[in-house]
């Protein structure tokens, strides 16, 4: 097991070096200068000078990147070029925005998602299965920004139920924050759901199909007891799968939710970032998320190599 | 998340919602105000964005002079002043009894900081030129001071009421950026990065207090999602409203009202007058007359805005109507760009800026040019690449941009400004007229300016961009007209 991890952990950290340059490098070569942007059309080309250097423009591409990457790793992200403030406070601030979505919006897809398709499953074929299949098609279909605009139409300007977007801040209390974060959790959770649940449906189908469901069936369960006592639980896997790959996109694929809802949270951070040029913010919570997305494949890998001996020995 | 906290939370949560019910049926006392551009931070003196003074000017920072809700120059923490007869000294008689929002006076001293600073070498004043001609800042007593300037410049007392003039404390001057500590009628609260501005009632302000107690500004920079916290009520108002095909929805609903006021941005069909075939005046012309400016006012701004013939603000008293030089004829335009050597036409770029003024009227503009046979290559940027590329490279032919900063017409006198405009007689009226002060004489100037860059043709001169916005219908006191971008608070309440 252990020279597995140890194998794991040098791949992890390879990744992440070559994550690092590529970000790095990707915004080396996007075209603007934070300094001009920030200071418009009447700065005079000495002013904007003195800005660069301010800002610690002028140093070489591979300093830079020196500093940059022992800023991180001693957990110091520099100093955002517009908002002048810690980059680490703003990742702080929003990552308990993006996070609480993400993990709320996740809940609601599987705690829709489970249900629908065991029933799809068990009535494979009957007018149940056949809309259940459909629905799911469509909320595959439909883009989350869209379907988050219909949401506050109907619930934000004509019932006036919730907010049209817009966070209050944890301190306004736990409930006015959930309530702030659900319909955007419900856009996010749509297409996610769907894809659950066509998921877990097909899963489960193949499950029944194996041999040992059929013993069960032989033994005298019914094809529901089969169903709830042996072939749910190893249909699960690779349900699980879909959702480690779903909580990374929902951290990372917010970005134009919270514009649609005006959160404050990490995607929008970096969208800010990038048409402000605040190029330091940009490059570090994108390599946050990276990191994040790094970590969670890690885990899963050592989580299988764990249930499934097979997968250890194969690998080492 | 611990129970005991959640307990808390919902405690919090309850007491909360119970305590703003009853309030609701008092007259309100605070605001929300929608705003489509945060600012990158908070202090006038430090960067270009709009969106800075929008949130802080005369909220919270106040300079020696002021603009009024008309444009005109009022006293502001100068009560008072006097011009010598050369015009190179200025005597500014300060208010008396003016403190900071961290309780400190407000005396000579910070004038001097505050002016000496913009000037100083390392100085990051995204408007340092106007700035420029200020030789020396002298405490006479704390309560007065004079200003000196290497030569007259007849607009140094408009200069001193823009946001970047504002007056800081030596002692606070550096945490402005997500500290502001001012002068103004409203104190800063708190900044939520991303979301929000907070600030409240100066109870110490020196002038007339503000009537509202709290102003929240809240961003919301995709105009879907502000048309829907408009219409749920989640804002009070926003200005500019960031589409205006919206506006007409809102104007028929009795909750609220739409604003069309004057702004100071005029926006232009920028030419490069260095590239072939834009060189040549007459292809200019025939450009300029190859434009139907409604067509583009109602197609890219639904209706709102006002013509303009040349780089200058129609409600300003100086202003000359030029429009008739450059009226909408497609068939002059056509033989000019024969008389020019291009009966054919010939092909050039057109680089626009995200806002929707450019995007919308690029697409009818290039329409109108390829009617008289040029044809264009529209690229769409972003603000970042449109300054690197447009404005700093000069890799352009067309560009489509609103010049917001108020009176800028002395933008044609700088020859190395992006449309290239190299002109001595043009730059020997603006001499002129920094060195007068009279303002019969200015007034002539000002009109020759005009005149002469219309004569050039030496951009496509389209409208005057509108201040349109959504107010609440009982909201008084909002600013109709921007003479600069701000969305001064001090003045508004609500009607019961």
């Amino acid at each position: 097991m252990l020279p597995f991890v140890i194998k794991r952990l040098v791949s992890l950290t390879l990744s992440l070096v070559a994550a690092s340059l590529v970000i790095f490098f990707v915004i080396e070569v996007v075209p603007g200068d934070p300094a001009s942007f920030m200071l418009g059309l009447n700065a005079s080309p000495e002013t904007v000078a003195a800005l660069r250097d301010s800002l610690g423009l002028n140093a070489s591409a591979p300093i830079r990147y020196w500093q940059w990457i022992t800023g991180l790793l001693q957990g110091e992200f520099g100093i955002s070029y517009t908002y002048k403030v810690p980059v680490r406070d703003l990742i702080l601030d929003r990552i308990w925005i993006s996070m609480p979505l993400a993990v709320y919006a996740l809940i609601l897809s599987t705690v829709i998602a489970f249900p629908v398709g065991v029933l799809a499953a068990s009535r494979r074929n009957s007018p149940t299965d056949v809309s259940i299949m459909g629905v799911t098609q469509l909320g595959i279909a439909v883009p989350n920004f869209w379907f988050g605009m219909l949401l506050v139409l109907l619930f934000a300007v004509t019932l006036g139920w919730f907010s049209a977007g817009g966070f209050p801040g944890w301190e306004a209390g736990f409930f006015a924050g959930m309530k702030a974060l659900t319909l955007p959790a419900v856009a996010l959770a749509l297409p996610q759901a769907s894809i659950l649940a066509r998921v877990m449906r097909s899963s489960l189908l193949d499950t029944l199909g194996e041999d040992f469901v059929r013993t069960a069936r032989a033994k005298g369960l019914t094809r529901r007891q089969a169903l709830w006592r042996h072939a749910l639980r190893n249909a699960l896997i690779p349900v699980l799968t879909i959702i480690g790959l779903q909580f990374s996109f929902l951290l990372a694929g917010a970005i134009i939710i919270e514009n649609v809802f005006f959160l404050p949270g990490l995607g929008r951070l970096v969208f800010q970032g990038i048409t402000q040029r605040d190029l330091i913010v940009v490059k570090s919570v994108i390599f946050l998320l990276v990191f994040a997305v790094i970590l969670v494949t890690f885990i899963v890998d050592i989580t299988y190599a764990i249930a499934d001996p097979r997968l250890r020995r194969a690998r080492s | 998340m611990t129970s005991v906290f959640k307990a808390l939370a919902f405690a919090g949560a309850v007491a909360v919602s119970t305590a703003l019910t009853p309030a609701a049926f008092a007259a309100k006392t605070d605001i929300t105000v929608g705003a489509q551009l945060e600012p990158p931070n908070l202090d006038p003196t430090s960067g270009a964005a709009g969106a800075i003074d929008t949130v802080t000017y005369s909220n919270i920072f106040e300079g020696l002079t002021r603009f009024g809700p008309d444009g005109s120059i009022n006293p502001g923490l100068a009560e008072s002043w006097s011009v010598s007869n050369d015009g190179k000294v200025y005597t500014f008689n300060l208010r008396k009894g003016v403190k900071f929002h961290d309780g400190s006076d407000m005396d000579a001293e910070d004038v001097k900081f505050s002016l000496e600073r913009i000037g100083a070498d390392d100085s990051t004043n995204a408007q340092k030129a106007l700035y420029a001609d200020i030789e020396s800042v002298d405490v006479v007593d704390p309560h007065t001071v004079k200003i000196t300037l290497s030569k007259p410049n007849g607009n140094m007392l408009f200069n001193l009421a823009w946001g970047d003039a504002v007056i800081m404390s030596p002692e606070t001057a550096a945490n402005n950026a997500t500290n502001p500590v001012g002068t103004g009628a409203f104190v800063f609260k708190d900044w939520v990065q991303g979301d929000r501005v907070e600030m409240e009632r100066n109870a110490d302000y020196w002038g007339e207090p503000a009537k509202l107690e709290k102003v929240t500004f809240k961003f919301i920079a995709d105009p879907n999602a502000a048309f829907a916290a408009v219409m749920a009520g989640d804002v009070d108002t926003f200005m500019p409203f960031p589409a205006p095909e919206n506006l007409p929805q809102f104007d028929a609903d009795p909750r609220f009202r739409v604003i069309a006021g004057s702004t100071e941005g005029e926006t232009i069909l920028s030419t490069n007058n260095k590239m072939p075939p834009l060189d040549n005046p007459k292809v200019r012309q025939a450009i300029a007359h190859a434009i139907d400016r409604q067509a583009i006012i109602d197609g890219a701004m639904f209706g709102y805005g006002t013509p303009i013939g040349t780089h200058f603000a129609p409600h300003h008293p100086s202003y000359v109507d030029l429009k008739g030089q450059s009226n909408f004829d497609p068939d002059k335009a056509k033989a000019l760009l024969a008389e020019a050597g291009h009966p054919d036409g010939f092909k050039t770029t057109l680089k626009l800026p995200p806002p929707s003024y450019a995007r919308r009227g690029g697409e009818i503009i290039a329409s109108q040019l390829r009617d008289v046979g040029i044809e264009t290559e529209i690229s769409n940027l972003e603000w970042a690449q449109w300054l690197e590329q447009v404005f700093k490279g000069k890799d352009y032919g067309l560009t489509i941009v609103s010049h917001t900063e108020p009176l800028d017409i002395g933008i044609y006198a700088r020859p190395e400004y992006y449309f290239q405009y190299d002109n001595a007689d043009f730059q020997k009226i603006m001499t002129d007229l920094n060195n007068t002060t009279d303002p019969g004489e200015r007034d002539k100037l000002l009109k020759a300016a005009q005149k002469k860059i219309a004569d050039d043709y030496v951009n496509g001169y389209l409208f005057q961009l509108a201040n349109t916005g959504v107010v609440n219908a009982k909201l008084q006191g909002i600013w109709e007209n921007a003479p600069t971008q701000a969305a001064d608070m001090t003045a508004v309440y609500w009607e019961d």
